[in-house]
């Protein structure tokens, strides 16, 4: 049986949505009334057996750390192996990170590079956060050992606006699967591409080659400087998944996808009701959420620990959030303990953490451009 | 190497709970469900490590399966520590022989060993039957404040219902001057509330002779305090106010599930300061569809509403069906109530199906009897079940 060390990016896109993570990590974006984004991630290695996770961060990790803790609620607390966070490591006397400032995956590989030069395990599956899906990366590693390939990129079929390819990797492969050619956020780039859903599997021997190549020639990018570059001699390939993933390049990404998944009951099944891999997340041990005999709810989420006294429709509502009397809340995304008082009125709004919606005020966004209250803050 | 511990406590779990019937047939009584998303002990081990109270023997005898997985290494509650934490212990077989516990008083004599590894200053006593959020450490405070020998938590109830309790008579000080079972003409209404705080050499002292005794139960309430009483042992009663909520009938049960409901609940149980701590399944969050209309009711993770909800109790994984209308009841994990069925006054246990156009009990007014149905069921469609039945687990 072989093994396998998973890499997770926690910083990598934090720009997609830069509402969402001024305070936090992409990886610690919360999404679906009581997950975040990292959860995913995590969840699909866990559900593959990958209890070797190196959580890759540069700033605002925080909010990442306090989520997840010692690891327990992913079973990643281990006596041998479980979870690592690498944050920055500051060398003594120098006076500066050892890598300076990542932008990139490569980057962010080069600098934790004493940690992967340490990796025994066969294969290195590699995931970003900004990518919501349930994924078997069994499946993938199959694929990845029968092909002897040196990594193997998951990727999707799909119809690409030329904003939506500008945001993404697209690959290009032939009937076997290798790939050809790859275009790394493309400007002019419309139409039906395989997009890479940032889930990559790596030989261990040959990624720990590639990084220390990237050192010594002071490359940047992997698509770029290391697959571009290689594709004539490598063995590159593509994984062809066709179930549901979520890719959040910017801010009414992030509230489509949500609302979505509110409609979509099969979206829902499909992320979350697959046997034998169940989300795991942050357990807060919240009550059950009330209902009391004046509520008017219908076709909302909700997690546990809410008060609802209001009116609630097409709402994602996090642990904790209390609806006042009176108040109606439409379209909107609540997160983490916020309180909209009685009469209040809500429509087409993402209210961070913590937040209070005074009574009586009415507050309202568009589909299109949902309004945005910042965390913490009182109106 | 055990660190010392200045209180350990033991919780009496082996109960069978047979006044439960269909919900105990499988289980154990501290197992049963509770309140949406918890079981009976989670409140004795919630409150044992929010009082601080961080080594834990958990007595078990009757159908201990669920109740040892649900316990596990203690996780959930803090209570996986390396030189103390939570202790599963069953009966076992000795030297001189094997013995069921024969009675509470007997249950933790056989685990004296357990109790002296941590050299504790006190053992406190607790069951697993009751409902309630309280502070031990307080209590194990006053014990010490009276230099008692033993404390015992009581409660102020009804001279009504003071003859189904045990009863304590005492002096200004608390000090306990007699002590009476169930008694016909009450002379107070300080109920035991069966939490015992005990010095433990006292208690060491007291089990040994209690068990030489041959004419003695074994019980603590019969012989040990009785016992200690006409001794002229140092007894002190502890009272407690608050919540607190006996759950070994089905009636019982039933009512402590309704009183978490309610603007103001009579059992407030979403206080951050004192938290229930409980194990659950990794599930999404629960979804309300346009078709739904629910009140005062309780929701938790894995729900998916459709139809109806009124004043009721609903668990993990619950599918309620368009048309399909639950009202006065509790419904436990991963029931599915299918299209224009009616659940009235009920308790569900966990896994039913309950088939279209089916009709559960009876409303509150029609009958007074709560109707069971015992765990993985499968009602039929159209199926009548008249109010007060009782259906085993199958």
């Amino acid at each position: 049986m072989s093994s396998t060390t998973g890499i997770i990016f926690s910083n990598i896109h934090d720009k997609n949505i830069p509402e969402l993570t001024k305070l936090r990590t992409i990886a610690s974006v919360p999404f679906g009334c009581r997950y975040r984004f990292i959860d995913f991630a995590l969840s699909n290695m866990v559900n593959s057996d990958i209890y070797n996770v190196n959580v890759i961060t540069q700033h605002n990790y925080h909010s990442l750390m306090d989520h997840i803790g010692s690891g327990k609620d992913w079973d990643l607390a281990r006596r041998s192996g479980g979870i690592k966070i690498l944050p920055p490591n500051i060398m003594a006397y120098s006076g500066s990170t050892a890598s300076g400032i990542i932008n990139t995956r490569l980057e962010a590989l080069k600098s934790t590079y004493h940690s992967l030069s340490r990796i025994t395990d066969d294969y290195i599956v590699l995931s970003d956060c900004d990518v919501i899906c349930n994924i078997d990366l069994n499946d993938i590693l199959k694929y990845h050992i029968s092909t002897g390939a040196d990594m193997t990129f998951a990727v999707q079929n799909m119809e690409m606006t030329r904003e939506r390819a500008q945001s993404n990797t697209i690959f290009f492969s032939d009937e076997e699967g290798k790939i050809t050619d790859v275009l790394a956020y493309p400007r002019n780039f419309e139409g039906s591409g395989d997009i890479c859903l940032n889930i990559i599997v790596a030989n261990t021997g040959y990624l720990q080659q590639v990084v220390l190549d990237a050192i010594a020639h002071n490359y940047t990018s992997l698509n770029r400087d290391i697959i571009a570059k290689n594709i004539g001699h490598a063995n590159y390939r593509v994984y062809k998944y066709d179930g549901f993933f979520g890719c959040v390049s910017s801010f009414e990404d992030y509230f489509a996808l949500s609302m979505d998944l509110i409609k979509n009951p099969e979206l829902r099944d499909e992320l979350f009701n697959v046997k034998n891999r169940p989300v795991y997340t942050k357990v807060r041990n919240s009550v059950p959420t009330y209902y009391s005999t004046n509520s008017n709810v219908k076709d909302s989420l909700i997690a546990d620990g809410c008060h609802i006294y209001g009116t609630v429709e097409n709402c994602i509502l996090f642990r904790g959030v209390k609806i006042g009397r009176g108040a109606v809340v439409k379209n909107s995304i609540l997160m983490q303990d916020t309180i909209v008082d009685e009469n209040a009125s809500l429509n087409c709004v993402v209210a961070d953490k913590n937040t209070v919606i005074r009574g009586g005020v009415t507050l309202s966004g568009a589909e299109s451009a949902p309004y945005y209250i910042v965390k913490g803050k009182m109106i | 190497m055990y660190k010392k511990q200045k209180c350990v406590a033991m919780l009496l779990a082996g109960g069978q709970g047979s006044r439960l019937y269909a919900l105990t047939e499988k289980t154990a009584k501290p197992a049963v469900p509770f309140g949406g998303k918890y079981r009976i002990i989670d409140f004795p081990l919630s409150n044992c490590v929010n009082s601080q109270i961080y080594t834990v023997g958990v007595l078990t005898q009757y159908q201990p399966l669920v109740l040892n997985e649900y316990i596990g290494n203690g996780q959930p509650w803090d209570l996986d520590k390396m030189q103390s934490g939570v202790m599963v212990l069953p009966p076992y077989q000795a030297k001189e022989g094997a013995d069921w516990y024969k009675g509470t008083a007997n249950a933790i004599y056989q685990n004296l060993n357990f109790i002296n590894r941590y050299d504790p200053d006190y053992v406190l006593i607790l069951s697993g039957d009751h409902i309630y959020k309280m502070d031990y450490s307080k209590m194990i405070d006053a014990h010490e404040k009276n230099g008692a020998d033993c404390t015992i938590a009581v409660l102020e109830v009804s001279l009504e219902e003071a003859s189904r309790f045990g009863i304590m008579n005492t002096d200004d000080n608390l000090k306990i001057v007699e002590f009476e079972e169930k008694p016909a003409h009450p002379k107070s209404t300080k109920a035991s509330m069966g939490i015992y705080v005990f010095n433990r050499k006292v208690l060491e002292k007291y089990l040994i002779e209690d068990e030489n005794d041959p004419d003695s139960v074994n019980d603590f309430g019969k012989n040990v305090i009785p016992k200690m009483l006409a001794d002229g042992c140092s007894m002190y009663a502890y009272p407690f106010e608050g919540y607190w909520k006996d759950v070994g009938t089905v009636s019982s049960l039933w009512e402590a599930n309704m009183d978490l409901l309610g603007e103001n609940p009579k059992f407030p149980i979403k206080d951050l300061s004192w938290r229930i701590f409980s194990r659950n399944d990794p599930l999404p969050p629960h979804y309300i569809s346009s078709t739904s209309e629910i009140s005062n009711s309780f929701i938790t993770e894995g729900c998916v509403i459709e139809g109806e909800v009124h004043n009721s109790i609903l668990f993990s994984g619950v599918k309620v069906e368009r048309g399909a209308v639950i009202r006065d009841s509790v419904v436990m994990s991963n029931v599915t109530v299918s299209k224009g069925a009616v659940v009235q006054y009920s308790i569900i246990d966990s896994g039913c199906s309950i088939g279209a156009g089916s009709i559960v009990g009876r409303s509150k007014d029609e009958c007074s009897e709560v109707t069971v149905v015992g765990a993985d069921n499968v009602i039929a469609s159209g199926e009548d079940i008249p109010g007060g039945s009782m259906i085993s687990a199958k």
